[in-house]
């Protein structure tokens, strides 16, 4: 879709940003939207809500037992206990990946993506490429990605066809047992909690 | 709908391709795009539910050539339009030209981290039993509605496993109708990749989808 466009890329542009800014001042005109909330709107997804939010529950599950054990449970309420919750993100569950199971996370239908934890989906999370493959053939889509995982690990796919979003708890990396939360919070990455990505490893960030 | 949003399972797109580093939005009308769709939930008074029916309703052909916004904005303007609040012409007029219709209410900057904070909660108390339980059987339906669902394609006919069950929430396809919510249970249900795709698939792989009690049968 969009990045496979290259060629015109550059007059879809300018004919959306004309559209788009006809159709505020329409809208602002009839009175219908405040610009101000549309500003506020913005500024929540594009600066404070984003993974950094699923990185701090990922790090305090893998330093927290107690609290691993709650988000393995009932996500939702672990989660809200840092503070995470709302829009997209109302009915949360947590996908532990072990040295057995490796969870991956689609939606599609459309975008379906936790917001209050991950912030927005990239744009290849939306794409027709990952959302027609991820379901038929996830070891392919996961190479794309540079994870490549041995032949007798499950892979477990999740398609986000309800308002239930999910989060996965990657594995803890090895080399990192004495860091803590704060430390252990740099080593896991978006595509990590997606599925798409496994966790840092120590080296990588020190 | 059998539209060209229920991608899973297609080929021909190609890898997928990340951008390090990715903006949050690539251009300033993405921006206000994603705001403006928003904000209008309000005064316009739709659901999510009918926000997905407008994308998907959008002709194949269009849907797979937009880029995501691209068909927010299509969206938008259709809702928009099918309620009289936004004419097209006005649009492409870049003013209004009809006065303003009465809207329920407007999403006000002080309202914002309310409303965002409050989200939009699906489940509901349960007023039938529940019928499945972990561990079941079940059969996705053959159904081909031709409105709203989230039942995709590619399960649907397949055996698969209930593995979670969730409460009762909104059915998108009563909820997208403006049949109101009807609330039914919703499970998770896991699928093995050869079920679903046949005996070259991966052995170790399973795909889950979450459903709702109609979109199943027992098997």
């Amino acid at each position: 879709m969009h990045d496979e466009h290259d060629h015109d890329h550059g007059s879809h542009l300018t004919d959306m940003e004309l559209r788009v800014r006809a159709l505020e001042t329409v809208l602002v005109e009839k009175g219908y939207v405040d610009p101000k909330a549309l500003d506020l709107l913005i500024e929540t997804y594009e600066t404070r809500i984003g993974p950094h939010n699923g990185a701090r529950v990922v790090a305090k599950a893998w330093i927290d037992p107690d609290y691993k054990s709650r988000l393995l449970k009932d996500a939702s309420s672990a989660i809200a206990e840092l503070g995470f919750t709302g829009r997209q993100g109302e009915h949360m569950v947590a996908l532990e990946n072990t040295d057995a199971v490796h969870n991956l996370v689609v939606c599609t239908l459309c975008s379906c993506y936790p917001w209050p934890v991950l912030g927005l989906p990239p744009v290849w999370y939306k794409s027709a490429p990952y959302r027609s493959r991820a379901v038929l053939d996830p070891r392919s889509v996961l190479a794309e990605f540079g994870v490549s995982l041995p032949a007798n690990k499950q892979i477990k796919v999740w398609d986000s066809t309800a308002e239930i979003r999910y989060l996965v708890l990657p594995e803890r990396p090895a080399g990192a047992e004495a860091w803590n939360e704060e430390q252990l919070s740099r080593l896991v990455t978006r595509d990590s909690m997606i599925g798409t990505g496994l966790a840092r490893s120590p080296s990588e960030v020190s | 709908m059998n539209g060209a949003q229920d991608l899973g399972g297609m080929m021909g797109f190609g890898p997928v391709t990340a951008e390090p580093d990715e903006p949050v939005f690539h251009a300033d009308w993405e921006r206000r795009a994603f705001a403006l769709t928003l904000a209008m939930a309000a005064p316009g008074g739709w659901n999510i539910d009918q926000s997905r029916a407008a994308r998907e309703s959008l002709h194949p052909a269009q849907y797979l050539a937009k880029s995501y916004y691209e068909i927010w904005v299509a969206g938008l303007e259709k809702l928009m339009a099918e309620r009289g609040l936004v004419a097209p012409a006005e649009i492409d007029a870049g003013k209004a030209l009809e006065p303003a219709k009465a809207v329920p209410s407007v999403l006000t900057a002080a309202r914002v981290e309310r409303v965002l904070a409050r989200g939009g909660p699906t489940e509901r108390v349960a007023t039938a039993p529940q019928r499945l339980r972990v561990g079941d059987r079940v059969r996705a339906r053959n159904i081909h509605p031709l409105g709203h669902t989230r039942l995709p394609r590619y399960v649907r006919g397949h055996v698969g496993q209930v593995t979670h069950v969730h409460g009762v929430h909104v059915l998108p396809d009563a909820n997208a109708a403006g049949a109101g919510e009807k609330p039914q249970w919703l499970y998770t249900v896991r699928f093995a990749a050869q079920e679903l795709w046949g005996e070259t698939a991966d052995p170790e792989a399973s795909v889950s989808v979450d459903a709702w009690e109609s979109y199943l049968e027992p098997a």
